[in-house]
């Protein structure tokens, strides 16, 4: 029992991170009509906002030590952050809690890059077949994280989260369960309830906003919202800078779960298109839905006793292909995904 | 039907044309001359340097870069010489190779097994290169050996540590200074145990190819004759980036002990898994739960950050020693590039001077000279101690470093402390051992 409890958490939490990525894709799917595979660029993106305020507060006074030594036997370099020598304890907590910062700091970073891309970019593609759109936004993500690896490297960068919130929890002894029997680390606790809240506000700023009426709006019949003298385009670009800042504030947050490096969109990039699809393409709550249920599977199917049991029967092991496997069941079963409508990408 | 006259200036004609014709290919080709596959023209030498220099372990991949040039430049007799000073073997002028100019090309091995093979496939058919070197993974190193193997070049391996590179799969053209699986679970084991008791029961978490496979086996091999148990051992396939899944069963397995045989990205992200669940904080069977990475690199340690702390590995070298090879080798690098090298560094750096010394003392870049040279070779000077090629397997017999993540670093290079630097005779064996068994040197291919 703790063991199935222990990968559903586990699950919720990989879910998560691919329900804000593939809800970052519906929106702009929906919105736009544009296939975009550099979706996952943009969650690695934003994992390197997450980077680069931490090392911009980091920067540091460096005096000489006479007493220490470097490795070459020149004197130690002693480094003191300016943040704080100008702000003291604000400016301790201020790198402690650089997480927090990151995210202030990362959405309208991530919604300007958004918006910059579909205006500079992607409008060019609108009319054009699915198949260039993929390439031009596939290839958009290359050219990111070339950028990326050229200014960060290849080697993954460590981010902390605070102390706070670091170590595990005994979520066992939380439900009524044995001491020890299901711990979970605090942070992947955080990450959780930090996309629920994420997932939570984008649907109710598309459910009671005005603006988010008009988007709704114009999703189902954008010709119509058009005649009605409103400007669907502007809006349907805020949306982009909107799912732009969904994805990264998905990279920013998952810094502490894993280092970041500069491959993790691709990475996530796959898993998320196959979410969107098993959840129905267009398909906001689908897209949800799909992701928190393929990575409970993807857990499951990673428990030593479903591999040893698929072992025994002579297959090979099945953790890394369950989510194929699943999406070509509900494929064929549920042509349109789970909570797919018709018409989406039908003609 | 007419009658053939052959007079005496037709005689001296037609016989130069053919005497001619019989030695242009000798002329063209100074291989086919030579009897081997590239052989050096016009006073200059190829060397072949195959390294990732994109994809996830390019960060190594430049780091082996730097080091290759670091010692081509030495090998000209440019910058300080680096443990051109230290090596016992006295044979490195600062002329090159055998008088000949050293100059290099590069190949990007993308630390993909086919790209890895064709980009050195280029460097020896396009380039000329007479030696190949580099590399940051066992099934590439492993893939370009037999590359070399056939195409009649020596190749001299850079960082890779699983048995069957001079194992099974090992090849007479293919030479490794770097230590192996089985190594560092006789280095480690007895530390282990010392630190941790011998009534443990470990659950191994394994990467899923040919380096995971043999490292696994070691460790649990070694760590089983010091009285421990083995829990289970789970395979995790290369591409996993989030480990969460696998560590969250280890806490209620029964065991108190930890084994990531992983390496590179896998290594990073299983390792801050592992502490994220806050294994190194609970206490199992009355013990405290312990995790141990049996191959450490100090670029791992960085992108690890502080989870490393106090986690025992191995190593094959460390830029702490205090040896006079290895301050001459932290000096002639860190001048050069502001921060000390890394194990993958000093393993091709050495690599390369030991190749060239074998053409001196071979007095040919013939591989299968250079081979002769190589096998049974025994020097010091380089950094591990009094070191020996095996002729029977082209392994490299040396010391092994085992290390913990350091508590308190000092700077951002200081991650790793030796704990233990585990004499040579500890992390021997046969050359008929089970582990390594199945293949077979063969014979040394010199290409045509």
């Amino acid at each position: 029992m703790d063991a199935i409890l222990l990968q559903i958490l586990n699950g919720i939490d990989k879910g998560s991170a691919y329900a804000l990525i593939a809800l970052g894709l519906t929106l702009i799917f929906g919105t736009l009509g544009v296939v975009n595979f550099a979706h996952g660029a943009l969650f690695m993106v934003g994992a390197f906002v997450a980077v680069t305020v931490g090392k911009v507060l980091e920067i540091s006074k460096i005096t000489l030590d006479p007493t220490k030594t470097d490795f070459l036997g020149n004197p130690a370099k002693i480094k003191t952050p300016y943040v704080t020598e100008w702000f003291g304890d604000f400016g301790l907590w201020m790198i402690e809690w650089s997480v927090l910062v990151s995210v202030i700091v990362g959405i309208p970073i991530m919604i300007l890059i958004g918006i910059i891309m579909e205006r500079g970019l992607i409008k060019h593609f609108y009319n054009r077949p699915h198949a260039d759109q993929i390439l031009v936004t596939f290839g958009l993500a290359i050219v990111l994280q070339e950028v990326i690896k050229a200014v960060y490297g290849a080697n993954p960068i460590p981010q902390s989260a605070p102390e706070l919130l670091k170590g595990s929890v005994d979520f066992g002894v939380m439900v009524g369960m044995a001491e020890n029997s299901v711990i979970y680390p605090l942070w992947r606790l955080v990450y959780f309830c930090f996309s629920a809240i994420l997932i939570g506000g984008v649907f109710a700023f598309l459910r009671f906003t005005t603006f988010g009426m008009v988007v709704r709006a114009g999703m189902a019949d954008r010709e119509t919202v058009g005649l009605l003298g409103i400007n669907i385009d502007k809006r349907f670009t805020i949306m982009f800078g909107v799912a732009a800042a969904v994805a990264g504030l998905a990279g920013v947050m998952y810094t502490p779960i894993n280092p970041p490096n500069y491959h993790m969109g691709m990475d996530f990039l796959v898993l998320s298109f196959v979410v969107v699809v098993v959840g129905g393409m267009g398909s906001l709550p689908g897209a949800v839905a799909a992701g928190f249920l393929l990575g409970i599977l993807e857990s499951f199917a990673s428990m030593p006793l479903i591999k040893d049991a698929i072992a025994a029967i002579g297959l090979p092991s099945i953790d890394q292909i369950i989510i194929y496997l699943v999406a070509v069941i509900v494929l064929l079963v549920r042509p349109r995904g789970l909570m797919g409508k018709a018409g989406m990408m039908e003609d | 039907m007419s009658k053939l006259i052959m007079n005496r200036r037709g005689l001296l004609k037609t016989g130069a044309a053919v005497g001619a014709g019989m030695a242009m290919p000798t002329i063209l080709t100074a291989a086919s001359h030579a009897g081997y596959t590239n052989a050096p023209t016009n006073g200059t030498v190829t060397l072949g340097f195959n390294v990732p220099q994109t994809g996830p372990y390019a960060d190594e991949g430049a780091d082996e870069l730097r080091a290759y040039m670091l010692a081509v430049k030495h090998l000209n007799g440019e910058g300080d010489g680096g443990m051109m000073n230290t090596f016992s073997s006295k044979e490195l002028k600062g002329n090159g190779i055998l008088g000949n100019k050293v100059e290099y090309v590069t190949g990007d091995t993308q630390t993909k097994s086919d790209a890895a093979r064709a980009s050195a496939q280029s460097m020896i058919q396009k380039d000329g290169a007479v030696m190949i070197t580099g590399g940051s993974s066992s099934g590439v190193a492993i893939a370009v050996q037999g590359l070399c193997q056939e195409a009649g070049v020596i190749f001299m391996a850079g960082l890779t540590h699983s048995n069957d590179t001079t194992g099974k799969d090992k090849k007479a053209n293919g030479f490794r200074h770097f230590f192996n699986g089985y190594m560092s679970a006789a280095a480690l084991a007895p530390v282990l145990a010392d630190m941790y008791g011998t009534d443990r029961t470990a659950y191994h978490l394994t990467a899923d190819y040919t380096w995971g496979w043999t490292q696994q086996e070691s460790i649990q091999a070694a760590t089983e004759a010091k009285g421990w148990q083995t829990a289970a051992n789970v395979l995790t396939p290369l591409t996993t980036t989030d480990f969460s899944s696998y560590v969250a069963p280890v806490l209620n397995s029964g065991a108190d002990v930890l084994v990531l045989n992983h390496y590179g990205g896998n290594m990073i992200n299983s390792l801050t898994s592992a502490v994220q669940f806050g294994l190194r904080d609970k206490m199992v069977n009355g013990k405290n739960f312990e995790i141990v990475v049996p191959l450490y690199s100090r670029l791992m340690a960085s992108g690890a950050g502080e989870n490393v702390k106090g986690i025992f590995g191995s190593t094959n070298w460390h830029w702490s020693l205090q040896d006079e090879a290895s301050i001459a080798f932290v000096q002639s690098f860190g001048q050069e590039y502001g921060f000390p090298p890394s194990q993958a560094a000093h393993t091709v750096y050495c690599q390369t001077l030991l190749y060239a010394d074998a053409c001196e003392r071979a007095g040919t870049h013939n591989p299968c000279g250079v081979a002769e040279a190589l096998e049974g070779f025994k020097f010091s000077g380089l950094g591990n101690g009094d070191v020996e090629y095996r002729a029977e397997d082209h392994q490299c017999f040396k010391d092994v470093l085992v290390v913990k993540g350091k508590e308190n670093p000092t700077s951002e290079f200081d991650l790793l402390e030796v704990v233990q630097v585990t004499p040579r005779a500890q992390v021997e064996y046969a050359v008929d051992h089970p582990m390594f068994a199945g293949g077979a040197l063969g014979a040394c291919n010199p290409g045509s």
